[in-house]
């Protein structure tokens, strides 16, 4: 896919989009502090921050220990104190430490004080494989907290939707979860518009217009899905791809209007099957629109396992494909 | 320093007028008349829960007395009725939590003892321990990066609440920081069944504090004096910018965890009845009796003034209504969020 800069907006990768939207954020808002590990000096391990520290500071740039239920809780307390906190989990796996202080407070300041205190904070860090990342440098975490009320969970797959998505997850007013794949950091280049816009939390979006087949996803499966029904239009077989881009709250509608003319449904994502968002994505349209449907619905997802490995093998095995995703999708549009 | 002694009556103001020591002594009385009540609503049956605080008396009088009203922040634990109540939150509105009312701050969610005032400055809290500290630690840094000297924070947690994670990982953010951020420990010997040898094989917390690189110290938790001068130090040192302090009060928990317990599964009444003798309440209103700072009739009045204050207030809470039922989906988000966006 060639992408160009047009007058109005320049093309850029994931890792970019982040960096110049976190740098935006630092720009416009005094209260706007970013706090994790090795993001100061180091410019953060995929160098989103790279620089940070040179104009805005320490103060504002902050190296913490390595400690992250604490870079959680800390900044749970400076928004709870009137700043604007951005904490970064240097990877999703490494956030455990941390999830009694999203679970268990962020997500519940506002609800426990009845409204007094609030949590205006975003949680940003990398997840997902296909990078040889092992055990610990792989997971995706997105099912463990979507059970959350309280949460807000974003999971942006191109680069307009990284910047519009996280202006909107720094000017909420609750906590937002912001999921970024690693393996589309720099794989995936975009045009992102310039200037300062977002794109509203819990609005999914059609990537690829078709009539015979819905299938949901996000993440690096959302790239792989396009693909793949890329591969079926050439069969003229057309299928219809929606990027979830927000998982909590989710996009009902976009889902049931394409269900209801595609009448079948396939849910493809890297997470593990068994409870993961394809789970409540097929509950709810089993409740909202069964008899809409011409065959069952399929989920294509991580196979139920506690990770992939490190050896080769063991990550490909786990990871899906863009000819098995095409499998899939033919299958079920011929059922 | 020179500190009170309580056994033998000598007294070492550190500064406090007769005044101020009533108003502690008054705070002193008071908390023992409202956490009695909580324990006779629940034995009446009317409210399914209470927690005392009662051994804490003078520790929490004597920290309240070093909070600054309007600049201060605390973040308590739940066993802090003294320290909630000497930092401006009404029996009144311990009674709404007590009975879980509508007009409660937390609207009747949280369980008793759990007080949040965003006007007082008194952080929200849950009852997971430790869970509170970074977020006190996040709000002092708050306080540094804007530069608002003149003001600190005051958080606290018992014993128990010291072998948690995040308590370490706040102590250490403080201290790297130089946050105006004061750690108040109330050594009560117990982690609900868990006495201080099976939690940590060094018992004298306050010296944790050299290891974090700030300044520690011990104080008799059951003098509420010489509480006052160990965290006002503290808590002027970090409002001049001069970093966290360590400080650590020792005194008892006298009555078990909460209604939910029975103490006498892991300790005797024996023991119990033994470290009474010590008790803060009637050993502070000795001393104050024996420098004329009070009189008997003084005394007398004012027993007979809380326990009408706790009366008016039980009855004034009690009339209230509870939360409506449709108050549950209220404040998960700003506005009205479902997790199906339509």
């Amino acid at each position: 896919m060639a992408v160009v800069s047009s007058a109005n907006s320049t093309v850029m990768n994931n890792v970019e989009a982040v960096r110049a939207t976190l740098y935006e954020a630092m720009k416009n808002d005094e209260r706007t502090v970013i706090l994790g590990e090795d993001v100061g000096a180091r410019g953060n391990v995929f160098l989103i921050t790279k620089d940070f520290i040179g104009e805005f500071g320490e103060r504002r740039v902050i190296d913490t220990p390595i400690a992250e239920a604490s870079i959680v809780g800390i900044a749970v307390g400076m928004a709870m104190e009137g700043l604007r906190p951005i904490a970064e989990i240097q990877f999703a796996d490494f956030i455990y430490p941390s999830f009694n202080q999203i679970v268990g407070e962020a997500a519940k300041i506002r609800y426990r004080s009845n409204g007094e205190y609030t949590c205006p904070l975003v949680i940003r860090t990398p997840y997902g494989g296909g990078v040889r990342g092992a055990l610990s440098h792989s997971v995706s975490i997105e099912a463990l907290f979507y059970h959350v009320p309280g949460l807000k969970i974003v999971a942006p797959s191109f680069p307009d939707d990284v910047k519009g998505l996280l202006n909107a997850a720094i000017d909420d007013p609750d906590p937002v979860l912001f999921l970024e794949h690693k393996k589309t950091y720099r794989l995936i280049k975009g045009e992102v518009p310039d200037g300062h816009y977002t794109i509203p939390l819990g609005k999914a979006n059609v990537r690829k217009a078709g009539t015979q087949l819905t299938v949901v996803s996000y993440g690096l499966y959302l790239h792989w899905a396009l693909e793949a029904a890329q591969r079926l239009q050439e069969e003229n077989l057309s299928v219809e791809v929606i990027d979830l881009r927000s998982i909590r709250p989710m996009d009902k509608t976009a889902i049931l209007n394409s269900v209801e003319k595609t009448r079948k449904l396939l849910i493809v994502h890297e997470d593990n099957k068994f409870g993961g968002i394809g789970a409540e994505i097929s509950a709810m349209v089993a409740e909202e629109a069964l008899f809409s449907l011409d065959s069952p619905i399929r989920r294509l997802c991580g196979p139920d396992v506690p990770s992939m490995g490190y050896a080769l093998p063991l990550e490909e095995e786990f990871m899906s494909s863009p000819a098995e995703m095409a499998d899939a999708m033919r299958a079920m549009v011929k059922f | 320093m020179a500190t009170t002694d309580l056994r033998t009556g000598s007294l070492e103001r550190h500064g406090l007028s007769d005044e101020q020591l009533r108003d502690m002594f008054r705070n002193m009385l008071l908390q023992r008349q409202l956490d009695n009540r909580g324990f006779q609503l629940n034995r009446q049956g009317k409210v399914p829960f209470a927690l005392g605080s009662e051994g804490h008396e003078a520790l929490q009088a004597g920290a309240a007395m070093a909070f600054n009203r309007g600049g201060d922040i605390l973040a308590p634990y739940y066993r802090d009725l003294g320290l909630c109540l000497g930092i401006g939150l009404s029996p009144f509105e311990i009674l709404l939590s007590i009975f879980a009312r509508a007009e409660d701050h937390n609207g009747g969610r949280q369980f008793p003892n759990h007080y949040s005032s965003k006007a007082a400055g008194l952080m929200s809290f849950s009852s997971i321990l430790a869970a509170h500290l970074p977020h006190a630690v996040g709000a002092a840094f708050a306080i540094q990066y804007r530069g608002e000297t003149g003001r600190a924070v005051l958080a606290t947690c018992g014993d128990g609440t010291t072998s948690e994670g995040e308590w370490h990982e706040s102590m250490n953010f403080a201290a790297v920081h130089k946050l105006p951020f004061v750690m108040l420990v109330e050594n009560n010997e117990w982690a609900i069944s868990t006495p201080l040898e099976k939690q940590m094989a060094q018992p004298e917390i306050w010296k944790r504090a050299a290891g974090y690189g700030m300044p520690g110290r011990r104080f008799n938790g059951f003098d509420p004096i010489e509480t006052y001068a160990a965290v006002k130090e503290a808590m002027d040192r970090a409002r001049a910018g001069e970093g966290p302090t360590l400080v650590e009060g020792t005194c008892y928990r006298y009555l078990a965890h909460s209604t939910d317990d029975n103490d006498l599964t892991y300790r005797t009444r024996e023991a119990v009845q033994e470290r009474r003798k010590d008790d803060p309440v009637p050993a502070f209103e000795a001393v104050l009796l024996e420098h004329g700072i009070v009189t008997p009739q003084d005394v007398a009045a004012m027993r007979k003034d809380v326990l009408h204050e706790t009366n008016e207030a039980t009855d004034a809470a009690e009339a209230l209504p509870y939360p409506e039922p449709t108050d549950l989906y209220k404040h998960v988000y700003e506005g009205a969020w479902e997790p199906w966006q339509s």
